[in-house]
Order: C-alpha cells, then structure tokens, then sequence
C-alpha cells in the first residue's frame, strides 16, 4: 500500500509540474493525461488492497472520459494551430470574453 | 515471493524515470514516446496488483489508440521549426516548489494510508468474469451513458477541426 500510495503521488506531482513548466499545448494535454493514469494507478491499487471490483470499473470509466477528452482537446490544438500558426499556451492571452 | 517485490520497485523506479523524461525532453515526439513508455510500465503494476483485464485495456486504448492520435496530430503539425519555446528559470522554480509543496500536503493528509494491511483472502477480483459482472449489472447506466458522451464528443470533434470557408477567407 505505502509503496503505490507514494508511487501514484509522485506521479501526479510530476505532471502537475510539466503542466506549469512547459508551454506547448500538446505536452500540457499529456501531463493531464500523466495525472490522470496517477489517479488510475492509486484506484487499481486500492481495489488489489480492500479484494473490490468496483474500483477497477472507475478506472474504465475514467480511461473512457480521458479518450473523448483528449479528442476534443486535439482538435481545439488543431483549431488554435491553424489560426495562429503556432502551439503556445499564452496565445489564450488574446481570448476576449 | 521476493522477486516480485525487487521486480515492483525495480518497475516504480523506472516508471517515475520515464515520466520525469516526459515533461524534461525538449522535442515533443520525443515526450509522447517516453509517455507510451510510461504507459507500458503502469499496466506492468497493474499485472503486479492481479489487474488483468485493465492492463491489457491501458494498452490497447491508451498505448494504442490515445497516443497514436497526440503523435499523429504532432506529425501533422509540424512543429520542428520554432521548438517548443521554454518559460524562464524562475517559473521553472516556482513550479517545482509547488510541486514538491503539494506532495508534502498530500503526504501528510494520506499518513494514516500508509499503514494499510493487505486483506487475506484470495478473490476472483479483476478478470473479466468478475468486471463484466459488475459492468453490466450495477453500473449499466453509467455505461449507456458513456456511449452517449462518445457521440457528442465524435460530433464535436468534427465541428471543430472542420476547415470553415467562411471564416478562412479573411484569415
């Protein structure tokens, strides 16, 4: 339990700092994929740990969420390139609400 | 029994390795393959935990199918002109201050977790038998569901990476 609580922390700490550090939009979409598998991992390990099955159908449900996401978030990258010619993040500077 | 724990830190380590590659490499093609790299090493754990089915599923739909797609719409970007231009040295900092803070945090909200015992008895849990069971009878709404929000999320998709006449003429 000690081992994969921590492994799973670690690994959400390190795509919470890609997601600050980096500016390209694709590689920020991969660290919120990166969290989201930490999240997977620390569900499957609970249900290894309590003997339940119910964890393991959230993670099915959250690998589902994350591929309709991922679509969406790819073709918003693919709207933003070709309009700006560019990946940026801070390119959502010029949004005007 | 012992080299199933040396393998399960062996595979930690190298798991935390590859994801540090991913957010330090500098080309963006480089970083989706150590992200695939990553992927393959959670469902090792995930063999580890006797989680069978959801092992081989990560890597069909996320080694398989999601990457594939981040890597396709890296090709067809294009990118390699201007690489990826980096934020300053203080930013850098910052967030792996925040970083390191929220560990703590965490760490210290999850410190009763640590002493978890593992329940003794074997089980059925995590073959597909068991998983099929429960997805069909208990959660058979949530899934119905899901087929739904695929739909809405193909029809979006396509609404936006739909090349618009109109809105290009003046572009």
């Amino acid at each position: 339990m000690n081992f994969y609580l921590i492994l799973s922390l670690i690994l959400f700490c390190i795509g919470i700092v890609g997601l600050i550090t980096r500016k390209n939009m694709i590689i920020l979409l991969m660290c919120i994929e990166l969290m989201l598998n930490a999240v997977n991992l620390l569900l499957v390990s609970f249900s290894a740990f309590y003997k339940q099955s119910d964890p393991q159908i959230f993670v099915f449900f959250i690998i589902v969420v994350a591929a309709a996401e991922a679509t969406i978030g790819l073709s918003i990258i693919i709207m933003a390139f070709r309009n700006n010619k560019s990946t940026d993040i801070s390119l959502f500077n010029q949004l005007k609400g | 029994m012992m080299t199933i724990e040396l393998l399960k830190y062996i595979l930690g380590g190298m798991t935390i390795a590859s994801a540090l590659l991913v957010i330090l490499s500098k080309h963006p093609v480089r970083s989706v393959l150590y992200l695939v790299l990553t992927f393959f090493m959670i469902s090792g754990h995930y063999i580890l935990l006797n989680a069978q089915f959801l092992a081989i599923v990560n890597i069909i739909v996320y080694a398989g199918a999601i990457m594939v797609l981040f890597l396709f719409v890296l090709m067809l970007l294009n990118l390699n002109e201007k690489e990826n231009p980096r934020k300053n040295d203080y930013i850098s900092l910052i967030s792996v201050l925040s970083g390191g803070a929220l560990f703590l945090v965490i760490l210290s909200v999850l410190k009763e977790g640590l002493h978890l015992q593992e329940l003794p008895q074997m089980s059925s849990v995590g073959l597909v038998e068991e998983l099929g069971n429960l997805l069909f009878t208990k959660y058979v709404l949530p899934f119905e569901i899901s087929s739904i929000l695929f739909l809405s999320a193909m029809v979006g998709a396509l609404l936006l990476a739909r090349k618009d006449k109109k809105t290009n003429e003046h572009l």
